[in-house]
């Protein structure tokens, strides 16, 4: 018989990964979900990366609340997993008067919200902290507690833990539908069938679609008619990130004046030393094309340019977007489904959805705990990760790692000084990366000035000789994105 | 192990190659050559094409082929080579911070440094070419190196932005192997790249070229399915409505080269913004003392064969450094600046220090846009020092005067400029 799974989560990203962790800590069994062929590769890996503070959502909200907590969770989180994490403050830059409101708006949640060390500083404060601000600036809002994340490896890592911790996933299985059928005990046991008709069998489900977790609520009513209570307008955000020349402009993230829309366009420097610009808001149609489009592109230069005009763009590296999973809902929807108290949605998780991830599982565990499953405490539960970054090390300990260990010795992605035991040790961890992307996001092997152009070849000849592979099957990021092919004479030999 | 060394060469490409050789040859004793890949050669090694060594050798040799020239001239010289070795610092007091599997992580101490690291290629992210993110989309030059060196094919339906060199080479290349190439695609009006390679490389293929001509969406979700391209104005903004779609699995972008300088930055190095190089003097020393440059990471050079000569003068520079213990400081009064005037985008060398010029210096440039029938006008603080006739100016050649040491005493202190004049300037 096909094994029942205490609680199935559908959708990998921050908020299904951090559920996933957050449940491993329970005698539960845990199988973690999603439809394409790696850990992130929704919203979780293209977004702005910031941990906010806090201070924009209304006070009273599950946003507010889930927010400061996520935000002091992160740090804690970060230290043991070993991720990227800098709380390097932000600070929201004011140009007039009506600005001037929204910031003395903004302070009061702030307060409200419970977020430490908030401050209204004005014009000569403000150029004494970041010299390379605007002259325009006449004031902001300074809130120390934000910080700056690597996402991507942020998702992977709580990912890896719960594997770690007994956890499992299932990668490249796209949740199609769901039936329920009465167990046992009179609860229902579900089951999940995939786009490739693979079935999974579930006592709980957790939907953490992200932008489709609309959807798959919807699964959840079982052709009930009954309301669903939100609706998905899916929202996209176009970047700019440039070269490291760029990434010391600032040393806090410098946003402008929040509007309807969103947080408005940010200059920031990131973890790794870049510098990211952007984002604008777009509703769009298709919540999967993440395309990028020269008006919105100049649309982001030119109001940027607003906080500075010192961004030299021909030292731009990479454009992207993302896709926010708005909802007409104003706030996160995590709640079980109106028909099944085991069917729990973790859904519309839009900004500060990365900050809050933390506490959002943790809001997801008591979810699961009132729906009647048991949570009982493991015995041992692993809570920290070792990675070794080479380029972290000081001259001794390089000297030491080498002579210990030569695959360390030689570099592979010269832009980001990634080693060769950096990129080994990302193919063999727990979640194998099956392409260039995934070892990028693993190790950041490609994600320098040069993208991969240098070290690409190296680490597609990796991923062939460690997991056997042909390089034909070798892909840049997604199923069908393949980057070579042996020659005609060589495949049908 | 003896860590010690009179030169340090930073980069085992030609550049690198000739500058060892050389300072080896005007007296240096013990010279290393320290070279991140596993060959020496640089990019010359995935250039399997005809087309090196003419100025230089009188031959036409493939870029292997070219490369061997001087790795064989090593032999017997003394010159010391560590391969699959990268550097990973160099600071201002010679201290030269390496590794590999086998020494590990160490310090060499050098007398004086010559950085030779060559460039490396403009992306996608560098013009922001907008649209969705598919494989399929390679920098000529990954593309040239997995199919040259691991000999794999990287598409079927090709099309290229950017007729410079590489572009047109890729274009052949690619034809070769059995892809089809759509076309080729210049932003600027005019191609970017030798006469001789649009004739080979695009002429015999039936291969179009289409001038003011740019990138304007990418589509395909995982692959590559479709490029649009648009036509610019004259101020290379993409008009509306003359887009043309190319179904193809393969883009290849090149879109310029910026030399490799994040070591030398991180010296302290003061970089150029015209060239992406160092500010060097006539002998290729940048400005701090000991420390020189020469070849790609200098400046974007076309012909390899100019590379080897800039190097020749880097590496008998850094022996006579090491030699005489440095060079004498040089005044005010006694230097020259060189400075791009008028439709010239960059001139090297920066400086001159006009009593260690022997009988000349060569300046070398390239000028903004194509010239017919102009002049080169040569001057220091507005009075006109030397003009040449030239029928043809090409951005995509490098272009050369040389300035005689009786013209620098003259402009000695002062600033001389080098500038393109057309008929209607006067
Ligand atoms: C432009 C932009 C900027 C942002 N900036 C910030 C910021 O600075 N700070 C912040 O806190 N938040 C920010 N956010 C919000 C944050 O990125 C999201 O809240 C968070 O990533 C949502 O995580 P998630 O796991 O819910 O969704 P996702 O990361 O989208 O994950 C959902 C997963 O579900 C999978 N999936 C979907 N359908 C199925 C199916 N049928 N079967 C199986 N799997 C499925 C998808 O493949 C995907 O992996 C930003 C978002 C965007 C788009
Ligand atoms: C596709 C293509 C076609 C060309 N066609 C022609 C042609 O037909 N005719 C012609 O004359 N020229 C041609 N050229 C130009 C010629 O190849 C270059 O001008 C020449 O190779 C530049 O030499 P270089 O030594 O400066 O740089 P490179 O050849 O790039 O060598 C630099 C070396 O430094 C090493 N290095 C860099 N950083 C480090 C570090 N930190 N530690 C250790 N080592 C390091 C690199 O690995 C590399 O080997 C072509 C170039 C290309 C790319």
């Amino acid at each position: 018989m096909d094994k029942i799974y205490d609680v199935v989560i559908i959708g990998a990203g921050v908020t299904g990964c951090a559920i996933a962790r957050e449940l491993s800590r329970y005698k539960l069994s845990v199988l973690l979900t999603d439809k394409e062929n790696d850990i992130s590769c929704g919203a979780s890996r293209a977004n702005s990366a910031i941990i906010h503070a806090g201070y924009d959502p209304e006070p009273g909200s599950l946003m507010a609340q889930l927010n400061v907590d996520g935000n002091r969770m992160t740090g804690d989180i970060c230290e043991k997993l070993n991720v990227p994490f800098k709380r390097i403050g932000a600070l929201v830059l004011a140009f007039n008067d009506e600005d001037m409101e929204t910031v003395e708006k903004l302070y009061r949640n702030g307060v409200a919200n419970g977020v430490p060390g908030v401050e209204i500083i004005g014009r000569e404060k403000l150029r004494e902290l970041e010299p390379n601000v605007s002259e325009n600036a006449v004031g902001a809002l300074l809130s120390p507690s934000a910080g700056i994340i690597n996402p991507w490896e942020y998702t992977i890592a709580l990912a890896e833990n719960a594997v770690e911790n007994g956890a499992e996933y299932k990668l490249r299985f796209e949740t199609a539908s769901i039936t329920r059928e009465s167990g046992v005990d009179g609860a229902s046991i579900f089951t999940l069938t995939s786009a490739k008709d693979e079935t999974v069998k579930a006592r709980c489900i957790i939907n953490a679609a992200g932008v489709h977790s609309e959807e798959i609520a919807r699964l959840g009513l079982f052709g009930e008619d009954v309301e669903l209570g939100f609706r998905t307008i899916p929202s996209k955000g176009q970047y700019f990130l440039l070269d490291k020349t760029q990434g010391t402009l600032f040393s806090r993230v410098m946003f402008q004046c929040p509007s309807k829309v969103g947080k408005g366009v940010l200059v920031s420097p990131t973890v790794h030393g870049n510098l990211i610009v952007g984002p604008d808001a777009v509703d769009v149609d298709d919540p999967d094309n993440t395309c990028t489009t020269s008006d919105a592109l100049a649309f982001i230069r030119k109001t940027a340019s607003l906080t500075t005009d010192t961004v030299s763009y021909r030292d731009n590296i990479r454009n992207f977007s993302g896709i926010r999973p708005n909802t007409d809902r104003g706030d996160f929807v995590i709640e079980p489904s109106p028909v099944e108290a085991r069917f729990i949605n973790s859904a519309g998780i839009k900004s500060p959805g990365l900050s809050s991830a933390p506490a959002i599982a943790v809001k997801v565990a008591e979810l699961v705990k009132e729906s009647g499953i048991e949570l009982a405490e493991k015995e041992s539960f692993v809570e920290t990760r070792e990675v070794v970054r080479f380029r972290e090390l000081d001259n001794e300990e390089r000297a030491k790692l080498v002579a210990e260990h030569p695959e360390f010795g030689r570099i592979i992605c010269r832009c980001e000084t990634i080693t060769e035991g950096e990129i080994l040790a990302a193919i063999h961890s727990p979640i194998t990366p099956l392409s260039l992307d995934a070892v990028k996001r693993r190790c950041g092997a490609g994600l320098g000035r040069c993208q991969g152009g240098f070290c690409g070849p190296r680490v597609l000849e990796f991923l062939v000789r460690e997991l056997g592979i042909s390089p034909n099957d070798v892909l840049k990021d997604l199923d069908g994105s393949w980057i070579v092919k042996l020659r005609d004479d060589e495949t049908t030999n | 192990m003896n860590r010690n060394y009179d030169v340090i060469v930073v980069g085992g490409g030609p550049a690198g190659l000739a500058a060892a050789l050389e300072a080896n040859k005007n007296g240096a004793e013990r010279v290393l050559i320290i070279e991140r890949d596993k060959e020496l050669g640089g990019i010359l090694n995935q250039c399997i094409h005809n087309g090196f060594g003419l100025h230089y050798f009188k031959e036409q040799l493939t870029g292997p082929e070219y490369a061997q020239r001087f790795i064989d001239m090593l032999e017997g010289t003394g010159i010391e080579v560590k391969t699959d070795t990268m550097v990973l610092s160099v600071t201002p007091d010679k201290k030269v911070w390496a590794m590999n599997t086998e020494d590990g992580y160490c310090c060499f101490n050098a007398g004086a440094v010559v950085l030779a690291m060559g460039c490396r290629e403009r992306t996608r992210g560098a013009i922001s070419i907008p649209g969705e993110r598919p494989s399929g989309v390679f920098t000529a030059g990954t593309a040239q190196r997995y199919i040259n060196i691991e000999g794999y094919m990287v598409g079927k339906k090709v099309l290229i932005l950017g007729s410079g060199d590489i572009g047109l080479i890729m274009a052949r290349r690619m034809t070769l192997e059995g892809a089809k190439v759509l076309a080729v695609c210049e932003l600027m009006p005019y191609s970017n790249g030798l006469k001789r390679n649009i004739a080979q490389c695009l002429d015999d293929y039936g291969i179009p070229l289409y001038l003011s001509h740019t990138v304007t969406d990418i589509k395909g979700k995982n692959r590559l399915e479709s490029v649009t391209v648009s036509r610019v104005d004259e101020n290379l903004a993409p008009i509306p409505g003359t887009e043309i779609e190319f179904d193809c699995d393969t883009l290849l972008l090149s879109v310029g080269l910026i030399p490799e300088n994040e070591l030398s930055r991180n010296a302290g190095v003061p970089i150029d913004r015209r060239t992406n190089g160092a500010v060097v003097w006539q002998d290729r020393q940048t400005e701090i003392d000991g420390i020189f440059a020469c070849g790609n990471v200098l400046h974007v050079h076309d012909l390899v064969d100019f590379v080897t000569k800039e190097s020749m003068i880097a590496g008998r520079a850094a022996a006579e450094y090491v030699k005489n213990g440095g060079f004498p400081e040089t005044t005010a009064e006694n230097t020259v600046s060189l400075a791009a005037g008028n439709g010239v985008s960059y001139v090297v060398p920066q400086k001159i220090a006009v009593e260690r010029t022997e009988k000349f210096v060569e300046a070398f440039f390239r000028v903004r846009t194509t010239y017919k029938d102009s002049e080169i006008v040569v001057r220091a603080d507005g009075e006109e020092l030397n003009v040449i006739k030239k029928s043809q100016l090409l951005p995509a050649e490098m272009e050369r005067v040389v300035l005689p040491k009786a013209m620098l005493q003259k402009a000695a202190g002062k600033e001389i400029t080098i500038e393109v004049r057309t008929k209607g300037d006067n």
